[in-house]
């Protein structure tokens, strides 16, 4: 593969891109493909990713059911679910770019399910009434992540050439370090971003590493909440770390809670939004107190309460909603399912797919059944599942710029589109911001994340042709200072000896964030929560370091992510605190409503040193910053300008998409 | 019922692989919980890294991820028997008895249940496990495929590298270069992609040497062991058959 630059040195000018799930392999792809080297670190196996996880599927309006069914409304739907917080241009640039994701997809040998006629199946999802969610079985993820593992397989065995097609020894386009921790950025002394400082998880080694540009794909934050359905790794400790280092922090607050799991001890796990989308139905006994057994107790002694208060979405309202009627249920009304053992009503509700054929079962949702039946040992096949919310996904992140079209949507190739308040940093996937507005729906996130990578590559190859200079010419002093500081901040967690224990902090953040929270806040009770992170902050200072091995260290390692999960709790408890409204996933009952006067605007928040160990959020309205070279003034501002914004109501069928589809609705006036 | 109830665990440990003098069994007591499993009781330990005779040690290593058994990460020896600690229950294993765990053999130990599987990755290079795309621009939908072919490569494509049927296989050892039943089932699955099955004789020949396809031994242990159940047996023999016809008769078709 020819590179797109000299390499007169003999060795690669590389990228660096950070994660490897969906948006990071994406990335990568995109990058090799227009001859740009990459480095490409992960936590883990980039095929052990959490992207694994996702099981129901990926949206794209390819209308084969003859719904009418187009981006256009992929577009309206996906911005009214999330509350009109979404800036809208990247949102149509994903919506329009959805098919030929799921056809690439296809290509690549995703096993899709198929039609009688050969054609890629569709199902549905929350939010919408459209068949517009692809899927391969119910492991999608798994399976979308396999096939962009491969591609970047492929690009692993590619020779790098220099200009004149000459191959570089030893080099090739991709070049894969795992079992790597991403410690920090490098940056210049005009603060541009030029590298990165990891740690070998094997070998402890911290090492500083150059890169023309870099990119986060490093997911999401859920582990911050203790127990969530994300991986274990998801501590968004590489998000914490950039931010940190001066990178903005958008929309913190928005954490979805998705509706349906089942909790465990060690992790939430998902019942994916897929078993109502092709059927599922959620309920409870109407008597609270009913001592039979789920699939016992006959149809007229239900209350299949979403479908009596939703008639026109149903059990596929968005999951903001859905969680906090769950939620309201079980805590509120008392109403969760009757366990005569412990003579409680529990905090659980039925999630029943007893009345679909097996084979139907069988061919669509086998995977997630198959975790049902692991993990409660129990068949879903007969029973009705028990299931309660559970922390999911983070529809804030790392803010990012894009490069809006003629049309509205984005300019592809564009180096300001995916690129971070830092020169020479991008964030593509769940560790950006920029898709989801208030709350996302299903099947949109493996969507975004590999939009995000098809526009952060080019933006990124864009970027780095663009350079006066290029980071592999910058004085190798930058690289050994940043490498200093790393080694010696390491040392110091080495020598920590006091008397906490790390993980059981954790365990203690966990607690306080997810019950004061998620689902319902409350400002007073939001104010004890941040005085408990401070305390957490203080006592983490005094954590006695589990392990002083030289070797695969996770004890240290842990130490470090905690103290990067503290930084991120704030963000998360604080941005909640300040939004004194109600908008998707953001709850407070106290300000039932949304307010766009005052609250149509991002949530922009800066890391700043608190006292002590303590850190401390500054919360911005504009901020200047330099991205790809240029001045740019970054606001607080949402740009609504394609789906104007109106109340949000699940009442009636197609509510949502009243707009494109023209469809007379009472809920086009704007609300409050 | 006032005592708690207490689960047991013996855990094999090596400090680095450079320290095999460190090479230790340990014994750990952590509280019971319902539903628990493997991974929870690590957990419990890596709070309180005590053993049972007292001594204050670093938490146990291992490795994991998803922790719903998709991802292969946490896969180790439990009780003698290769599979993922996520899904290995306590209460399941045989209640009130010590639970042992032990790192996987076949491959280079990292630290405690920790090995390093990499070769399984390079593997898949070896045998092209991939769809030779043109790009990822757009140029439309994929080929059409039946929903017989879907339902027959889906389950072989839930294969999460995990090792636990190169563990479980008499074939694969230090000393034998047999690439294992994972890489080949991944012959099959690409071989049956409408495009896959144009590049689908650079898969076979990568299998036709030492350390290919041949090598198994036909012991059928690798489809005992897979956590996703996957027909090794059947993709091994599908693939030993094309290998062989393409032996006899690809130079005619050439
Ligand atoms: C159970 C579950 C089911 C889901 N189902 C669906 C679904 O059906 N449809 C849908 O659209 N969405 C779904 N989602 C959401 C979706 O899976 C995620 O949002 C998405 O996969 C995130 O992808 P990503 O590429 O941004 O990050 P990830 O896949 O999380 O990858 C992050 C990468 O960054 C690396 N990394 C992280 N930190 C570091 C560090 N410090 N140093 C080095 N590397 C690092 C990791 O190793 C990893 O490679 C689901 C989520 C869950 C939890």
């Amino acid at each position: 593969m020819k590179t797109s630059d000299k390499n007169e040195s003999r060795v690669a000018r590389r990228v660096i891109v950070v994660g490897g799930g969906l948006a990071g392999l994406t990335t990568v792809m995109k990058l090799c493909e227009a001859g740009v080297p990459v480095d490409l670190f992960s936590l883990v196996p980039v095929k052990r990713s959490h992207s694994v996880c996702a099981q129901g599927g990926i949206n794209a309006s390819v209308n084969t059911k003859g719904e009418g069914d187009s981006p256009r409304i992929h577009l309206e739907e996906t911005v009214y679910g999330g509350d009109f917080l979404a800036n809208q241009p990247p949102v149509k640039g994903m919506a329009d770019a959805a098919p030929g994701i799921v056809f690439m997809l296809d290509r690549m040998g995703v096993p899709f399910n198929r039609t009688p006629e050969g054609l890629l199946d569709f199902r549905r999802f929350g939010g919408t009434l459209f068949h517009r969610t692809a899927f391969a079985g119910a492991t999608t993820g798994q399976q979308l992540l396999y096939a962009l593992d491969e591609q970047v397989r492929r690009w692993e065995t590619v020779d790098v050439e220099d200009s004149k097609g000459a191959a570089l020894r030893g080099e090739k386009m991709v070049r894969k370090l795992e079992h790597w921790d991403f410690l920090g950025i490098v940056q210049d002394d005009a603060g541009r971003c030029v590298g990165i400082v990891a740690q070998d998880m094997k070998t402890m080694a911290i090492e500083a590493f150059r890169g023309d540009a870099v990119c986060l794909a490093t997911g999401g934050p859920g582990i911050v909440f203790g127990r969530s359905t994300n991986s274990v790794i998801n501590t968004g400790t590489a998000a914490a770390a950039a931010y940190r280092q001066g990178a903005l922090y958008a929309n913190g607050e928005l954490i979805q809670v998705h509706p349906t799991a089942i909790p465990g001890a060690d992790k939430l796990r998902l019942i994916s939004e897929s078993a109502r989308g092709e059927g599922g139905r959620v309920w409870v006994p109407k008597d609270p107190k009913d001592k039979r057994k789920g699939r016992e107790i006959p149809e007229r002694e239900r209350d299949y309460f979403l479908e009596a208060k939703y008639p026109g979405y149903g059990n596929l309202v968005p999951r903001d909603i859905a969680s906090r009627e769950l939620f309201a249920k079980c805590f509120h009304d008392k109403r969760g399912v009757y366990n005569p053992k412990t003579e409680k009503n529990e905090n659980e509700v039925y999630l029943d797919l007893t009345r679909i054929p097996k084979e139907t079962l069988r061919k669509k949702l086998a995977g997630i059944l198959e975790i049902y039946e692991k993990f409660v040992g129990e068949d879903p096949y007969e029973n009705p599942m028990r299931v309660f919310p559970a922390v999911h996904y983070s529809m804030g992140g790392l803010w990012v710029d894009f490069e809006k079209s003629a049309d509205g949507g984005l300019v592809r190739g564009s180096p300001r589109n995916q690129a971070t308040n830092i020169d020479g940093l991008y964030a593509a996937g769940e560790v950006d911001y920029q898709y989801h507005g208030a709350n996302r729906l299903g099947a949109n996130s493996l969507l975004s994340c590999i939009y995000a990578g098809l526009e952060a590559g080019p933006a990124i190859a864009a970027y780095r042709k663009g350079l006066a200079a290029s980071a592999h010419d910058v004085p190798q002093s930058v690289f050994d200072k940043a490498e200093k500081r790393e080694a010696e901040r390491y040392q110091k967690i080495l020598a920590m000896d006091g008397d906490e224990n790390p993980y059981a902090l954790h365990k203690e953040l966990g607690e306080v964030m997810l019950r004061d929270c998620t689902i319902e806040r409350d400002n007073a009770v939001l104010g004890k929560v941040i005085e408990t992170i401070g305390e957490l902050e203080d006592r983490a200072k005094n954590v006695g370091v589990p392990d002083t091995g030289d070797h695969a260290n996770h004890g240290a390692q842990f130490v470090r992510h905690l103290s990067n999960m503290l930084v991120l709790a704030r963000v998360i408890a604080e941005g909640a605190l300040a939004r004194d409204e109600s908008r998707g996933a953001h709850y407070k009952p106290a300000f039932k409503q949304r307010d766009d006067e005052r609250w149509l605007r991002t949530t922009l928040a800066l890391y700043e040193r608190g006292e002590g160990a303590r850190s401390s959020v500054k919360f911005v309205r504009q901020l200047d910053a330099t991205i790809a070279g240029k001045s740019v003034t970054i606001t607080d501002a949402v740009d609504t300008t394609l789906v104007t914004p109106r109340a949000r109501k699940y009442e009636t069928a197609g509510a949502a998409s009243a707009a494109a589809t023209g469809a007379s609705s009472a809920d086009k006036q704007p609300s409050t | 019922m006032s005592t708690t109830r207490t689960v047991r665990l013996k855990i094999l440990r090596q400090d680095s692989p450079s320290k095999p003098q460190t090479k230790r069994w340990e014994e750990f007591e952590v509280p019971w919980l319902p539903q628990m499993n493997v991974i929870s009781a690590l957990m419990e330990i890596q709070r309180s890294p005590k053993t049972t005779d007292g001594k204050t040690v670093a938490p146990v290593v291992w490795e994991s991820s998803c922790l719903e058994e998709v991802c292969g990460a946490c896969t180790m020896i439990v009780n003698g028997r290769v599979r993922q600690a996520c899904t290995a229950f306590v209460d399941r294993l045989g209640g009130g008895e010590t639970i042992t765990l032990e790192p996987m053999t076949k491959f280079p130990l990292v630290r405690d249940l920790v090995v390093d599987r990499s070769r399984m990755f390079d593997d898949l290079k070896q045998v092209k496990a991939w769809i030779d795309l043109d790009g990822s621009h757009e140029l439309g939908p994929g080929p059409r495929q039946s929903p017989a072919n879907q339902e027959e490569a889906y389950p072989l494509s839930r294969c999460m590298t995990c090792g636990c049927c190169l563990e479980a296989c008499p074939q694969v050892h230090e000393s034998s270069p047999f690439v294992g039943p994972a890489a080949i089932n991944q012959v099959r699955l690409f071989n049956l992609h409408p495009s896959g099955k144009m590049h689908a004789t650079e898969r076979l020949e990568s299998l036709m040497g030492e350390g290919g396809v041949a090598d198994c031994g036909k012991a059928q242990n690798c489809v005992e062991v897979c956590p996703k159940e996957i027909p090794l047996v059947d993709s091994i023999a599908q693939v030993s058959r094309q290998v062989t016809k393409h032996m006899l008769f690809g130079w005619l078709l050439k």
